[in-house]
């Protein structure tokens, strides 16, 4: 298969992702619609690595599974605060930051 | 061969990204993103990046997602406090700007001029993207980033800890444990001594222990209710 196709899959995933951050309205679900994002630029990254037949885009892929991994770990944590405190589990509720 | 492996893992991966998208149960939705997570996997292994395809099943088809099964678990039927659903002009706005993103990222791909994008990829040695390669390339050239994604890492978890704690985070600083506490172990929590009235036992320990149970019990109860409040 030629490396065009794996973009167009990349691409494919990295707008359904978009689309669900912005219609679910589930802290969960929408953290979970940004490790579908991650995962369509991991596609991109390791397709042109293959590309170039070159391995550092592997290193920036792993690079990037890290940071999903930390980010998970921050968002989950504070989805955990939310339902300790009885705060509503919806983002259109949280907008006091917004003043 | 490949290119039916291409189409089953391509055709898996944009499936499991609408049913992560659309189910309505967060708990569907996350099982349909390890589905996504596993035909991704698929497709690494096309891309000959065997490590990054074993990374991506343990760590992220397994150990990520179930933490957040565990979360969902945990938060679980809070999908009755969501309020009116979207409307249904946000929704198309929503699909509206998605299907531009598309659009737009088919555009930079097939407008980029890249000679290589219509080829199978340059020719590689063998052991291309093999942990020992990749291990080579960690090790050696990335060093300082591998080091700092281990710090990245150490930092995620003490915060997610300290935000996880029970309601009040850091200011309240009643159930601080002190290194002394550690040491220092509480009467009646149950040795062995205690249980056959040895020298560990506290005063009235051997006559009564229905009341030492139940203190214990209701000082375990006071805690959970404050857990959950």
């Amino acid at each position: 298969m030629s490396i065009g196709w794996y973009l167009a899959v990349s691409a494919l995933i990295f707008s359904i992702g978009a689309g669900g951050v912005l219609v679910r309205r589930n802290p969960l679900v929408i953290l979970l619609c940004l490790e579908l994002m991650l995962n369509a630029a991991n596609l991109a990254l390791i397709a042109f690595a293959r590309m170039h037949g070159n391995e550092e885009g592997h290193i920036f892929a792993i690079t990037v599974m890290v940071v999903a991994a930390c980010e998970v770990c921050i968002g989950l944590g504070l989805i955990v605060a939310m339902y300790r405190r009885r705060l509503p589990i919806d983002v259109d509720e949280m907008r006091e930051l917004q003043g | 061969m490949a290119e039916v492996l291409f189409f089953i893992a391509g055709i898996g991966a944009v499936a499991g990204a609408v049913g992560t998208v659309g189910l309505r149960n967060p708990f569907y939705s996350v099982l349909a993103l390890v589905f996504h997570l596993l035909c991704l996997a698929a497709l690494f292994l096309l891309l000959n990046a065997e490590f990054v395809a074993a990374a991506q099943v343990v760590v992220y088809a397994g150990a990520v997602m179930v933490l957040y099964v565990f979360v969902v678990a945990y938060v679980g039927g809070s999908q009755a406090q969501l309020g009116p659903a979207v409307s249904p002009r946000m929704r198309l706005a929503s699909g509206a700007v998605a299907l531009f993103l598309f659009i737009e990222l088919a555009i930079v791909f097939l407008g980029s001029g890249l000679k290589a994008i219509d080829s199978e990829g340059a020719p590689y040695e063998a052991g291309f993207g093999s942990p020992a390669a990749i291990g080579d390339l960690l090790l050696g050239d990335f060093l300082v980033p591998f080091e700092i994604a281990s710090f990245l890492l150490l930092i995620a978890a003490v915060g997610a800890v300290t935000l996880a704690r029970r309601r009040g985070g850091l200011a309240e600083d009643s159930d601080v444990v002190t290194p002394l506490d550690l040491v220092r172990r509480p009467t009646g929590t149950g040795t062995m001594a205690e249980a056959v009235g040895g020298r560990g036992a506290p005063h009235g320990a051997g006559t009564d222990p229905a009341g030492r149970d139940d203190t214990a019990s209701t000082s375990g109860d006071t805690r959970e209710t404050d857990g959950e409040a």
